[in-house]
């Protein structure tokens, strides 16, 4: 049965409005699929005049973004011939592998300071919304607008005295450090997000289980619990994100054992200048997984975005 | 066991009220849930703002600890408030500010109405248009400086290819007159989505049966557009705007990468003018007096605004 609305656009109209949005994803996507492209160029390629849109595709990028290499006299390289695919790629350039770069290390470290930080903002917020969802606490209200206004506070502000105490404590350039820092500036994000998750569970459920004899905690983490695991999971991947991508901190609170990959990859030498296409492998490696994610949480990016404020 | 009336009460209680009875009052596991929450804010951000307090009035230095810091009053703050550089930055700050919101508005709108048009599919593009807001804006700043190389980059050869003009005859980073644009369209490209995303939830709430009255009334489509949908989705507009404007006052990492700040000072917002004085000069008084400056500014800024919002929601 078809029915007729003034509310449903004309096929034409919706004809017309599919062209542009398609037309306006396409162009956006230029620079990220450029990006991904210059990844597989050679060093000349990604350099060329005009731009080269076909090429072929070597894996010299990814080969320079996860070694190091030395320059090596002809003698030598002919009484070592390459074992290897990646050697025989640096051969090419008279070069061996001098052993890996730091750009492992540097992937490592946002993983761990990434999920450690996730974790923290988890436990502590899922915690701290239960209690805001559900508890008479006095002013609520005005806790929650301070969780809040600490993240309009510019990041360099709050680095200041961060330096400092974190000189001070012997946090500098450590993971702990790191991790206690993005999980203060997940927080607030985590605490309204699940608060709001958490309220959209009936109390009802809650309340049967307390009368047929759980305690407190045992229905906070049988029964609440379960029911918000959705909301759990879309909010620890929004502080996963964040981790992910900060910069500000990363860059002025460390320098070598716990830096993360944002403030390393701008700098990957090559020969002659930036090496283009190994800053662009680190890039595809390091904003794929997050892209991935966004796919994953498409229906719950509107929330997170908003710290809740708007829900679908 | 002694057999007193109590205790007979006490066994006579069925096995569950007595877990209950046994668990933490409900005032207890609240102070409990909250409480390392609270201890973790205070700690590392009510602590620090309170010890920047203290610094934005000495002439302390954190690359020279040994030194005493001296007690130098209001000094600083009124050193930051008559430099006229500190003024440019400021306009930097705004024009980024200004441009990026309005692009932003603009366009994130009209794709959001497009898209509310539901055609086919508008679900998967929709999914493809948001990806860049989610990205690091350090490696993204990092890639489109590549974009913009003069010669060999991309972004020139696309607008000399439509314009006819020389693609190394431009410098969108190191002219002093396109490096404030530069980033604008930078920002814009990022984060248009996002305002798009928060207007699509605005016309998605308005319920049809408005339209359909209208419709009955007679009333043009035009005539629609304008007492309906842009009243309805004004309040959504306005938060997604509040959110642009606070995160955009803070711009550090895209624009460093972009232009660290340059040509000259051209595109030195406020934040990279801060990180310079606290973390390259070392003037951290000073620069501590300059945080607040700033603070202030977003959170009294945010708080007039976050008013208005209430009154156009109220409407």
């Amino acid at each position: 049965m078809s029915s007729f609305s003034v509310t449903e656009p004309s096929n034409r109209s919706k004809w017309f409005a599919g062209t542009l949005v398609i037309l306006y994803a396409l162009i956006t996507m230029i620079p990220l699929a450029w990006i991904m492209l210059t990844g597989f160029k050679s060093p000349s390629d990604a350099i060329s005049y005009p731009p080269k849109v076909v090429f072929e595709p070597t894996l010299e990028g990814y080969v320079n973004l996860f070694t190091t290499r030395t320059r090596q006299t002809q003698e030598y390289l002919d009484a070592n011939p390459p074992e290897t695919w990646y050697e025989e790629i640096v051969r090419e350039y008279d070069m061996v592998i001098a052993g890996p770069s730091k750009f492992g290390e540097r992937f490592l470290n946002s993983v761990i300071i990434g999920f450690g930080s996730t974790f923290l903002s988890i436990f502590l917020g899922t915690l701290a919304a239960y209690a805001f969802s559900r508890f008479k606490i006095p002013l609520a209200d005005d806790l929650l607008f301070f969780i809040l206004s600490t993240r309009m506070m510019p990041p360099i502000a709050v680095a200041i005295p961060i330096f400092l105490m974190y000189r001070q404590l012997g946090l500098s350039d450590t993971h702990l450090g790191m991790i206690l820092l993005y999980t203060a500036v997940n927080i607030s994000l985590a605490v309204w997000l699940l608060k709001g998750f958490i309220d959209e569970i009936p109390r009802e459920y809650e309340e049967a289980a307390l009368i047929d004899g759980y305690t407190r905690f045992q229905a906070f983490y049988k029964v609440v619990l379960p029911q918000a695991a959705t909301g759990i999971a879309s909010t620890a991947i929004f502080c996963l994100i964040f981790a992910w991508n900060e910069y500000a901190f990363a860059v002025l609170l460390t320098s070598g054992t716990a830096q993360t990959a944002p403030p390393f990859i701008p700098t990957i030498i090559g020969v002659g200048g930036l090496d283009w296409p190994a800053v662009a492998a680190g890039a595809t490696i390091f904003l794929l997984p997050v892209m991935i994610f966004t796919i994953l949480l498409r229906k719950h990016l509107l929330r997170g975005i908003t710290f809740g404020a708007v829900r679908k | 066991m002694t057999d007193t009336p109590a205790a007979r009460a006490a066994q006579a209680t069925p096995p569950n009220v007595a877990r209950k009875i046994k668990g933490l009052s409900d005032r207890a596991i609240a102070w409990i849930f909250v409480g390392p929450t609270i201890f973790l804010l205070l700690a590392i951000n009510i602590f620090p703002l309170i010890w920047t307090i203290r610094l934005s009035f000495t002439n302390f230095k954190a690359n020279r600890i040994n030194r005493e810091p001296e007690w130098v009053g209001l000094r600083n703050y009124e050193r930051i408030l008559t430099d006229s550089d500190i003024w440019l930055n400021m306009q930097a700050t705004a024009h980024f500010l200004f441009w990026t919101i309005f692009f932003q508005v603009l366009i994130g709108f009209t794709l959001a109405y497009l898209i509310n048009k539901k055609f086919k599919g508008n679900d998967l593009w929709t999914t493809i248009i948001v990806l860049p807001m989610m990205l690091s804006p350090a490696v993204v700043g990092n890639f489109w400086k590549f974009l913009y190389q003069p010669q060999i980059g991309l972004f020139n050869y696309i607008v000399a290819f439509f314009t006819g003009k020389d693609p190394s005859s431009f410098e969108m980073l190191g002219s002093v007159d396109l490096a404030p644009w530069s980033i604008v369209i930078v920002d814009t490209w990022m984060w248009t989505p996002f305002v798009m995303l928060i207007c699509l939830a605005g016309l998605r709430s308005i319920p049809d049966y408005i339209y359909e009255a209208a419709e009955v009334d007679r009333a043009s489509k035009l005539r629609q557009f304008f007492t309906i949908t842009i009243p309805m989705v004004l309040p959504f507009l306005m938060l997604a705007v509040l959110f642009r404007g606070i995160e955009n006052f803070k711009m550090f990492d895209l624009v460093v990468q972009l232009t660290g700040g340059g040509p000259g000072s051209t595109t030195e917002l406020t934040s990279i003018n801060l990180k310079r004085e606290a973390f390259e000069k070392w003037r951290t008084g000073y620069a501590s007096a300059y945080a607040i400056i700033l603070f202030v500014t977003v959170f009294g800024l945010a708080s007039i605004y976050v008013k208005a919002l209430n009154k156009v929601k109220e409407r």
